[in-house]
């Protein structure tokens, strides 16, 4: 691996979340989101998952608690990634806190599969790819919504969709599948009982077989 | 209101990822601390998908976006990429929706 090849790979990352930012973009106007709030989220959160989560429980009419409960809980692994990018990128100050700001799943990835005396390019230049192409997507689907009929576009769908899009590559095992399985279960038991925001609250309990079982 | 939920999102993401830079490893890479943070995503995205796809208010319905998020999920088993599945459910839900709107006339 050469530092011109993650320039490229890095690049061709970048453009690929572009897609994930257009329909982000998109869905949050939908769900009643401002175009400046939208734009707001990507550039400070810039956490996909998270954001989607937000909107997404705004959107069905839950409560700003239940929305940011949600937010956070899936930006934790964020702090696990941190983790490891600390020990391979040995940053001070300032620096500190930007790359900070850029711990993602992607950037990881590239940071951690890159030789050791290239991850300070890998790092740095797939955050600038991610961010400027995923906050640009954003602005262009958040435009895009505010213009047409989203329900007719079946961009309600396409909500659902998009996160079954982010669920399907992290199962890799019987026990993610059995998480997954048993987070949906959870949430529609509880959506005719509980307020809307709730159901994917309690979908988190499914993690906690998993977590306590002994290896 | 909703400002306050997009900074307060934002606010708390940034000290989630920074938290990682600063806080002693150790803390963090407790085993059960690990599983929990894999596992969490999956948990919580499923149930997303359960709302937004079958929930109408408190209630459970069977509509359209059914429809498309199956035509999304079999995308998605065929490793499509995300707009390709995004976009197999927004066309599947909008043109049950026209065929209603047609059949309807």
């Amino acid at each position: 691996m050469t530092r011109a090849s993650i320039v490229r790979n890095a690049a061709a990352i970048g453009v690929a979340v572009g897609a994930y930012g257009l329909g982000f973009g998109a869905v949050s106007v939908t769900a009643g989101l401002s175009v400046l709030q939208t734009c707001a989220l990507s550039l400070l959160a810039f956490t996909g998952a998270s954001q989607f989560a937000l909107v997404g429980v705004l959107g069905a009419g839950g409560s700003v608690p239940a929305g940011m409960a949600g937010a956070l809980l899936l930006g934790s692994r964020n702090t696990l990634y941190a983790v490891r990018l600390a020990e391979l990128l040995p940053l001070r100050g300032p620096r500190k806190h930007l790359a900070a700001q850029g711990t993602i799943d992607e950037t990881t990835a590239m940071t951690i599969s890159a030789p050791p005396e290239l991850a300070g390019i890998a790092f740095w230049a797939t955050f600038i790819a991610v961010y400027a192409c995923w906050n640009l997507a954003t602005l262009l689907g958040a435009l895009g919504a505010g213009v047409v009929d989203t329900n007719a576009l079946g961009l309600d769908a396409a909500v659902g969709a998009a996160f079954l899009a982010l669920l399907a590559p992290q199962i890799h095992d019987r026990t993610g599948a059995q998480v997954a399985i048993g987070g949906a279960l959870i949430a529609a038991v509880a959506i005719p009982f509980t307020p809307a925001g709730l159901p994917v609250l309690l979908a988190a309990l499914a993690v906690v077989p998993a977590v306590v079982r002994r290896r | 209101m909703t400002w306050f939920a997009v900074l307060g999102t934002a606010v708390g993401c940034y000290g989630l990822k920074l938290a990682g830079w600063s806080l002693p490893a150790r803390l963090v890479e407790a085993e059960r601390v690990r599983r929990a943070a894999a596992l969490l995503p999956l948990a919580l995205l499923a149930g997303l998908v359960v709302v937004q796809v079958f929930g109408d208010g408190r209630a459970l319905v069977l509509d359209a976006r059914a429809a498309g998020l199956l035509a999304g999920g079999i995308a998605a088993a065929r490793r499509a990429p995300f707009i390709v599945i995004v976009v197999a459910a927004a066309v599947t839900a909008a043109g049950l929706r026209a065929l209603a709107v047609y059949i309807g006339q």
